[in-house]
């Protein structure tokens, strides 16, 4: 399609009924997922065959294919979605590309083998809402992805795209904007909860020319894929909430980080801006309307401290990324020391849909103090991951057990970690404690930027605090003291513990550190490390004593604590263990029992893992000496 | 430029507008420990050990006086049974990274907190650099110099090199010398020695 500029609000509205009316022409689309997980699993030679078979069978006119972004159960990829009828295909295989093509030409039934399936009554579902997964979640920010290739600037501008800028161009003031953001009772999408409507007005009211707006996109909490889903699948979204912020606050210049690690969100908003800028979207006189802005991309070095919003700032001036040692907000001083706002992904998003929908509608979804949605990764044990996009509000029980469809295996549920290292751990009693910024900072945790970790029965608490002390260990800048030596002396006390060398004094030395670290550390880094390991402390009490006191770990989990053992009535000698003992501990007759040469075992659990009779068993170290199985 | 009134340790204090806690608590001969500041630089905030109480209205924090800016009315507490525990442990933290051998500023602190200098002795590098990492030194050089040292690496990594192509350019102006806070570096240079920039990155410092 020829490039025209936009000139005025109803070219724009012109440009969009074009752009539907040819879409109307095409008989067939199917979408591929091209997002980071459909791609993992081989979204890629799907779109391959697919457009072999296409080309071969002389189809290309009429069935049009469209790469999209992540909706979501990223488990179950590669994702493929026909319309009309928008019947989506998981877990699709290159073979089954000739299949879904005929099918689709001639309007007959779904592929009922590639359909999903409540897991609960077995039955195939056509629509995604027919599932549990997708059926209690709410989805503003995610709904998008399925029917917008990123890469096409038409495809958003045909659902409506930039009508909220031209809206906010041509028909509101800024102070106005700001205002309706304020109503709207948006906070900020990254963790902390700031309200973003006073954000905005701080960094307008501020003294400074130019001023500066910046999407954060320096995701990296383990476990963690909202930000990227959304800026590879809807690039625009982000970028057009983006400028409505610029408007309002007087921004004309943007920033937007991308982590190193999101080579396709980086491309895709690449593609994105160049694009806009076609159209006349981005850069001078942004249609017609008199506003100016321009945008550019920041590529991230690998950093997790980056995400904190003074580092970022530094990162993008081209020094190291560490936060600033100062009390002065960014939005008085930030790039090159003007005013900056800086605010994540979601919250950019959220913003195009607080205009078009009203304010008033907005904060009708979610809760009193939280409105809106907020997207989570739902991982761990659990039976459905991937992301989930809820009302703010939903309880904790209704995450795990209705959209996440209850803990894997049918084991025990024990915690869910929420808000990524610097979050903590929520135990089985506050289930019905409800997701909203401040229940989850009560608790003892945070919203952070979304991530929920679900834990069974066999995770041991004093070793899943370790880990995440360990993560921000490996991730602190080193710039002050309380939060690098600090996190050293953490990561090695509780390594001590988990070793059953722990001693009581050690609580001590956890309780002066984490002190130290919340109140006195330079950034929020180091300030909020401490919550998982004081809520591991405070809720699971008897874990923490039971290695110290009776150096057993009760989730049979710390391999200084347990011994594996072969239980001589279930072992069915199938060898599988004897095989495959890495350091050939076990050993045994054909046809009898095998056992385990405490000496040699080095417990890697893959004996455990392999058994089909669960014969291996793991025996705590003081039962295992009571019964004379170690000395 | 204004004038602010506000309280240090229940004393009235008059400061002008954009003064730092500590610039305003030195003038009035309040002293404040410091590791990391240095009057004639900008304030590096990285040692945390002038971490003061502050009360504004009815809201209490702990911030650090190098880097707090004065407001009117602002209630500053420099000393408390928590904020000497606070300075013991940040103390006895950076022992971890320096070990125990350390002299000047940090030793006279130790004392006057009464930190174990052994307290968290098992934890940390096999290598003690007497150095806690203040940066001081390399700023100091960056304006002597150019930079013949300066940092590298991230974190529980980072360490301060010299850099071979500029390390020829040391002035023995003895700049690092005057501002090092643990007596790591003294007139005959740093003891242990910087590592060089190269054996950091393949692995030998």
């Amino acid at each position: 399609m020829m490039s025209r500029e936009i000139t005025g609000p109803n070219m724009l509205e012109e440009l969009r009924k074009e752009i539907q009316e040819e879409s109307v022409s095409q008989k067939v689309t199917i979408s591929v997922c091209s997002s980071t997980g459909c791609v993992a699993l081989g979204s890629q030679s799907l779109l391959k065959m697919l457009k072999e078979q296409l080309s071969n069978q002389g189809l290309e006119e009429i069935v049009e294919i469209k790469e999209t972004g992540c909706l979501g159960f990223c488990e179950k990829g590669p994702r493929l979605t026909v319309y009309p009828g928008g019947i989506s295909y998981f877990q699709v295989s290159p073979e089954d590309i000739d299949e879904i093509v005929t099918r689709s030409l001639e309007h007959g039934q779904p592929l009922e083998r590639l359909l999903l399936r409540d897991p609960e009554t077995g039955k195939t579902a056509e629509r995604l809402e027919d599932i549990p997964f997708y059926k209690y979640q709410r989805r503003l920010l995610l709904s998008d992805n399925e029917r917008v290739d990123p890469k096409k600037i038409e495809d958003y501008i045909s659902i409506g795209g930039y009508s909220a800028l031209s809206r906010v161009l041509f028909h509101m003031k800024p102070e106005q904007v700001i205002q309706e953001v304020k109503k709207s009772g948006l906070r900020g999408r990254g963790g902390s909860g700031f309200p973003t409507g006073r954000k905005w007005e701080a960094t307008r009211d501020a003294p400074g020319d130019p001023k500066y707006v910046i999407v954060n996109c320096d995701e990296g909490d383990p476990g963690s894929f909202m930000d990227r889903s959304l800026m590879e699948g809807n690039p625009h979204k982000v970028l057009e909430g983006m400028m409505i912020g610029a408007y309002a606050i007087g921004a004309s210049k943007g920033y937007i980080y991308i982590r190193e690690e999101y080579p396709i969100a980086f491309a895709n908003v690449k593609t994105a801006i160049a694009q806009a800028k076609e159209y006349g979207l981005i850069g001078s006189n942004v249609m017609g309307s008199g506003f100016s802005f321009d945008v550019k991309v920041h590529s991230g070095a690998g950093a997790f401290v980056s995400g904190e919003s003074s580092a970022l700032v530094e990162a993008i001036e081209g020094r190291v990324g560490e936060p600033r040692p100062k009390y002065i907000h960014i939005s008085e001083r930030g790039i090159d020391g003007k005013p900056t706002c800086l605010n994540n992904v979601k919250t950019w998003a959220n913003v195009p849909i607080i205009i078009l929908n009203s304010a008033e509608w907005y904060k009708s979804v979610g809760t009193e103090s939280s409105s809106g949605t907020n997207i989570f990764s739902l991982v761990g044990n659990v039976n459905n991951t991937g992301l989930v996009e809820v009302p703010m509000g939903i309880t904790l029980r209704d995450m795990v057990y209705k959209i996440g469809g209850g803990v894997r295996g049918g084991k025990r549920f024990k915690a869910v970690q929420i808000g990524g290292p610097s979050g903590g751990f929520i135990p089985e009693q506050f289930l019905d404690l409800k997701v909203d910024f401040d229940s989850l900072s009560e608790a003892g945790s945070m919203m952070g930027s979304g991530g929920m970790v679900v834990m069974n029965e066999d995770a041991c608490m004093v070793d899943a605090a370790k880990y995440f002390v360990d993560f921000l260990l490996e991730e602190s800048c080193g710039k002050c003291i309380p939060c690098r030596e600090g996190l050293k002396v953490l990561s090695a006390t509780l390594g001590r513990i988990c070793e059953g060398m722990g001693k009581h004094s050690d609580l001590e030395i956890i309780r002066d550190v984490t002190e130290a670290m919340e109140t006195t550390s330079l950034c929020s880094l180091g300030k909020t490390a401490i919550n998982p390991v004081l809520t591991s402390m405070n809720y699971f009490k008897d874990e923490w004593e039971a290695h110290i006191e009776e150096k057993v770990c009760p989730a049979k989990h710390c391999r200084a604590l347990i011994e594996y053992s072969i239980d001589e009535k279930s072992c069915k000698a199938c060898l599988q263990c004897t095989m495959n003992c890495s350091t050939a501990a076990i050993s045994g007759e054909k046809r009898k029992p095998q056992r385990i040469d405490q000496s040699k075992c080095i417990k890697c659990g893959t004996c455990y893992d392999l058994c089909p009779s669960n014969a291996v068993v793991k025996i705590s170290r003081g039962a295992a000496k009571q019964i004379g199985l170690v000395d | 430029m204004k004038t602010i009134e506000f309280e240090i340790d229940e004393k009235k204090v008059r400061a002008r507008e954009g003064m730092t806690i500590l610039e305003a608590a030195k003038q009035s001969g309040v002293n404040i420990p410091t590791l990391c500041y240095h009057e004639n630089l900008d304030h590096l905030g990285c040692c945390r050990i002038c971490s003061v109480y502050i009360e504004k209205g009815k809201r209490g924090s702990i911030v650090t006086a190098c880097s707090y800016p004065v407001e009117e009315g602002l209630k500053v507490t420099t000393r408390s049974q928590k904020i000497d525990r606070l300075r013991k442990t940040i103390i006895e933290l950076a022992i971890v990274g320096s070990g125990p051998n350390i002299k000047a500023d940090l030793y006279r602190l130790s004392k006057e907190y009464n930190a174990d200098l052994n307290r968290f002795s098992s934890i940390g590098e096999e290598t003690k650099y007497n150095c806690i990492l203040c940066g001081l030194c390399t700023i100091k050089c960056i304006e002597a110099t150019g930079g013949a040292i300066g940092f590298v690496g991230r974190g529980v990594d980072k360490k301060i090199v010299s850099f071979p192509e500029t390390s020829q350019t040391c002035i023995t102006c003895n700049y690092c010398n005057n501002v090092c806070p643990t007596g790591r570096i003294s007139l005959k240079g740093a003891d242990p020695p910087f590592p060089t920039v190269n054996d950091f990155l393949s692995g030998r410092s």
